[in-house]
């Protein structure tokens, strides 16, 4: 069904039109305020679906948009929980916000370290080293389980009310209204990236990263600079889940959580923002209702489910709703 | 008439039916990790919770008994603390229970003390886990309290003088090496030389051949159950490394039944600190294994069965101890000072520290019969966690 | 010291033998199909399980049991290739790991259903138990037999490839697909072969792994990451790089948790690490 369409040659233009908001858009945000007034003992979990979301945006960011398949990114996540544990616990400064953003810049800081080292490989080599380094952040927390509490996690982490108001309750009111105001401004932030010169710049690198210096593009910097902000918004939801839940483990750091992230971003669908975060709420309700229902052996059920999903909906469940609406693909 | 009669009829059955489900249940929560690779924790968990109800019934003062399972996936505190928080928000529960692991009981124990419920710790054995809430009860074991005194055992009666550890790097590794080599070196011994090992670790040669170099006339070891005690014991085994050239010291885990049948002959002499063992001949104990056996098809229970069959029992004995009231508090003064004979043994609550004082158990491998056995060879009764509220 | 030395490197290698009789399937299948098999690992639990059945309930020799644990493999392999991966071959390499991933859920959900969460016990022959002296010092028997065991694969898989025209259609396929089509080979008949082989040897490793490392449903996620790192430090579609790889980690791994443990745990990810960023195609990689 080919639709002629007036080809739009001005590259402005056609930034400006993706950022319109679209109607789905607005009733999607709108949606996420329902948890407060229908779904009030579902905030806990509300809360870390968005903590999730925040994640797996900043992985869209490298692995959908720049095309870095990365296996250990919970190395931010956790190296962002840390920081903001530690603070609390060991140094006693207890205010949320400021804990927020000293998360985002350690781990910020690491991944730009790192980033040096991915953009000079590709392909396997550049997972399994993802890969390495996500194991290897780990055995060094463990192996500083006297500063980090190993498995048995960081004791006497005690956050502060936001604002010194908002306290944070057994229902989850407050967990999931920080969360979910964070994970909108990490959206927004997002969508400004990758809807401008910078984005579109990345999804030239991840089509055909031979011809970007060709057309005078220095996609080495380009890519530092993406792996750099995914870094500091994966500390960030790292940060927002020490202080949600005020305690943070190895687990954090785990490849079950890098893993799982992926896995929700493909099932989403990549490169899209919404893909992240759909996949992020479809995931991790189906393993909640899943593991409610049949403790034992849910996973099962997972796995059909991502089985199922690869085989009708290749471009992920958002690709499948898309061409369900009949909007056309980016 | 008839008509009158039987709308009387329908209108009083109604009203006896309705007051049946009026009935009052006790929700209990059991979150433990039952799938990822600690699922063999939370199914022997909830296999002991389960055969303490079916044979003393499903209700308690006059109450249902309701079990909501959740699971943790594995050592992962903000998980636990959101299931219990669900629990206690959504599901309503009255008690809160399980617990396999450390790092769930200490990401639950806020919920506990916020929602002022019951906590009955089935089975994590750090220290300080009691210590973090005042309504977390324990009844299964903790690390400090197997293997302090079995240090001060092993040089007394075990007649180690000198000993080298090799514990699993992780917090019941650590903890396992600090009170043996307290109670060890108090009593006179010497540590000479100490290794840690990866949580995850396939291959011990490395190890064993660091232990076979120092050539010590003990050794220690701590690691995780499930394929690492029989793997540690086969490469012992490779190098000479067994009783009685060597002593073999360990906790419980390390000679399960699935770890002997592997290991075969080689683990002959090898003598174990624990608070339940599986071949203790006695009445309670013994229809309790073989109860265990005929309802999940020969498997034997362990601790995680044993430390959640008493849970029950300390839940079963609170509620009516306090007439069916459900209060956190209530229950909590309930069962301090509770004591029962267990398939353990005797063992009872510590009204101070909420947690469980039993009797340590020193076993020795040895063949009865044409199978390998923990024979117990020794006991120490009455044994406190030496930890709490002593300066660390 | 040399002795000390000797032994930590043969039992190193013996270990890294038993990676690579995991591992050499999915570098194979890899480099010539490119197809993200993830569920590789699941193809060795099920060969473990295979061999624990015949062992157990069948009461046959261990013997019987790992030729048993190969077949197995390879015939389920057969199976899932011809109804479910080749549909994916076209389908990128995110869908595939998605829903190779997807597999090895539902094989670990189903060995725990089937078999239980606990571990699962075989009993080695008596030829097999115990160890052997050589020179003053002590070698584990089924150390020796893993090693034996490993170099008889390599052994066949060479033979296999450089003398047979299977081995001659395969290598040409590896080398280069479309020309290989192109002069007429039956590109598919030979993924499918591969594909059954690779798998095979992973049931292998599987069965052979039990005694070593235990056998439970969490085995395929488990040593999924092993068998990534052999595959990539060795490079994709190389025998001999997946058999240096695998003797690399195996023997770096155990050397380095004997002469200094506290970095044990470390080394393996540092070695990964280091050779793929001086060597981003692997030890022997083809591409």
């Amino acid at each position: 069904m080919a639709e002629i369409t007036q080809t739009i040659v001005d590259a402005r233009g056609w930034l400006k039109l993706q950022t319109r908001w679209s109607p789905y858009e607005i009733a999607f945000w709108v949606a996420t305020l329902l948890p407060f007034f229908f779904l009030p003992t579902y905030l806990s979990l509300a809360s870390q679906i968005a903590i999730t979301a925040l994640f797996a945006i900043s992985v869209d960011l490298v692995l959908g948009y720049a095309g870095i398949v990365t296996l250990g990114h919970a190395m931010f996540f956790g190296l962002g929980a840390y920081a903001s544990g530690l603070i609390s616990a060991k140094l006693g400064w207890n205010e949320p916000i400021s804990g927020l953003i000293f998360g985002g810049l350690v781990a910020g800081a690491v991944g730009f370290i790192v980033s040096f080292m991915i953009v000079r490989v590709q392909h396997l080599a550049l997972l399994m080293i993802t890969l390495g380094l996500g194991f290897l952040t780990y055995e060094l927390a463990n192996a500083l389980s006297s500063i980090t509490g190993g498995t048995d996690g960081l004791q006497g982490v005690d956050i502060s009310p936001i604002f010194g108001t908002f306290n944070f309750d057994l229902w989850g009111y407050t967990a999931y209204a920080y969360s979910l105001i964070v994970l909108f401004i990490g959206f927004l932030i997002s969508r400004r990236i990758v809807n401008s010169s910078f984005g579109l710049a990345l999804r030239g690198v991840r089509e055909n990263v031979k011809r970007m210096p060709a057309i005078g593009s220095d996609y080495r910097f380009h890519l530092q600079k993406i792996y750099t902000i995914s870094a500091v918004m994966a500390g960030v939801a790292g940060a927002l889940l020490t202080q949600t839940t005020e305690t943070v483990s190895l687990d954090t750091l785990s490849f079950n959580r890098s893993a799982d992230v992926v896995v929700m971003l493909i099932l989403g669908g990549t490169g899209r923002l919404y893909g992240a975060i759909l996949g992020a709420i479809i995931f991790m309700i189906a393993r909640d209702q899943l593991s409610g229902l049949n403790p034992q052996y849910w996973y099962f059920w997972i796995g059909i489910l991502l089985m199922v999903v690869v085989l009708t909906m290749p471009k992920g469940i958002l690709g499948g709703l898309s061409r369900l609406i009949g909007r056309r693909d980016e | 008439m008839f008509a009158r009669m039987t709308l009387a009829a329908l209108g009083l059955g109604l009203a006896m039916s309705t007051s049946v489900l009026a009935q009052e249940t006790v929700k209990i929560g059991v979150i433990a990790p039952f799938s990822g690779p600690f699922a063999d924790a939370g199914a022997q968990l909830i296999a002991g919770v389960n055969l303490y109800i079916a044979k003393n019934g499903g209700e308690v003062a006059g109450k249902r008994i309701e079990i909501i399972q959740k699971d943790s996936g594995g050592a992962a505190p903000d998980v636990a603390k959101r299931l219990a928080q669900e629990l206690v928000v959504r599901d309503q529960v009255d008690i809160l229970a399980g617990f396999a692991l450390t790092p769930e009981a200490l990401g639950a124990a806020d919920v506990a003390t916020e929602a002022k419920k019951l906590m009955v710790v089935m089975n994590a054995a750090t220290s300080i886990v009691t210590e973090k809430s005042p309504y977390i009860v324990r009844t299964s074991v903790t690390i400090p309290q197997v293997n302090y005194v079995f240090g001060k055992w092993a040089f007394e009666k075990g007649g180690a003088k000198a000993a080298y550890t090799l514990v699993a790097d992780y917090g019941p590794g650590l903890d396992a090496e600090k009170s043996f080599a307290k109670g060890f070196t108090e009593a006179g011994g010497q540590i000479v030389g100490a290794d840690k090992t990866p949580v995850q670790n396939p291959d011990f040669s490395a190890f064993v051949q660091r232990v076979k170099d120092a050539n010590p006339e003990s050794v220690y070891i701590f690691i995780p159950g499930g394929a690492q005690p029989a793997a540690i014991g086969k490469a012992l085994a490779e190098r000479g490394l067994t009783p009685p050239a060597t002593k073999l010291f360990g906790q419980g885990e390390l000679t399960h039944p699935e770890a002997l049948e592997s290991m075969g002959d080689t683990a002959n002499g090898i003598i174990t600190t624990f608070h339940y063992t599986l071949e203790r001949d006695d009445p309670i104990n013994n229809e309790f294994v073989k109860a265990y056996q005929d309802a999940n098809g020969g498997r034997s229970p362990d601790l995680f069965s044993v430390g959640a069959y008493d849970g029950m029992h300390l839940i079963y004995e609170t509620l009516k101890k306090a007439n069916g009231d459900t209060t956190g508090d209530g229950l909590v003064e309930a069962a301090k000072g509770m004591a029962w004979d267990s398939p353990r043994g005797p063992m009872s609550i510590d009204p101070e520290t909420r947690d469980v004082v039993q009797t340590v158990y020193i076993r020795e491998v040895k063949k009865v019969g044409d199978k390998l056995q923990n024979v117990i060879i020794d006991q120490i009764p009455d044994v406190k966690d030496p930890n709490h509220g002593a300066a660390k | 010291m040399i002795s000390q030395f000797a032994i930590v490197l043969f039992d190193g290698f013996a270990f890294g033998m038993l990676l690579f009789v995991l591992s050499v399937g999915l570098s194979v299948t890899l480099g010539l199909m490119n197809f993200i098999n993830l569920a590789h690992g699941a193809f060795g639990m099920l060969g473990g399980y295979i061999a624990v059945v015949v062992m157990r309930r069948l009461g046959l020799p261990f013997l019987v049991a790992l030729p048993a644990a190969f077949l197995g493999a390879a015939l389920v392999s057969i199976v899932f290739e011809r109804t479910l991966f080749r549909r994916l071959y076209k389908a990128g390499e995110l869908n595939q790991v998605l829903f190779t991933i997807g597999l090895v859920f539902v094989a670990a959900a189903s060995a725990a259903y089937v078999f239980g969460t606990g571990l699962q016990v075989i009993q080695m022959p008596s030829f097999l138990r115990g160890s052997v002296e050589i020179g003053g010092m002590r070698f584990g028997t089924y150390r020796i037999f893993l090693i034996v065991v490993a170099l008889i694969v390599t052994a066949l898989l060479y033979f296999g490839l450089e003398r047979t025209r299977l081995g001659a259609q395969i290598r040409a396929s590896v080398d280069n697909q479309r020309v290989a089509q192109g002069l007429g080979l039956d590109v598919e008949r030979i993924f499918a072969i591969t594909f059954a082989l690779g798998s095979g040897l992973a049931g292998l490793g599987g069965a052979l792994a039990i005694e070593i490392v235990g056998l439970d449903p969490s085995f395929g996620f488990h040593y999924l990451v092993y068998v990534l790192i052999v595959v990539a430090v060795g490079g994709l579609g190389s025998i001999t790089g997946s058999f240096v790889g695998a003797a690399l980690l195996g023997i770096s791994d155990v050397a380095g948790k004997y002469f200094v443990p506290e970095i044990g745990s470390f080394l393996i990810y540092l070695v990964l690490i280091a050779i793929l960023f001086v060597r981003p195609h692997g030890l022997f990689g083809k591409r």
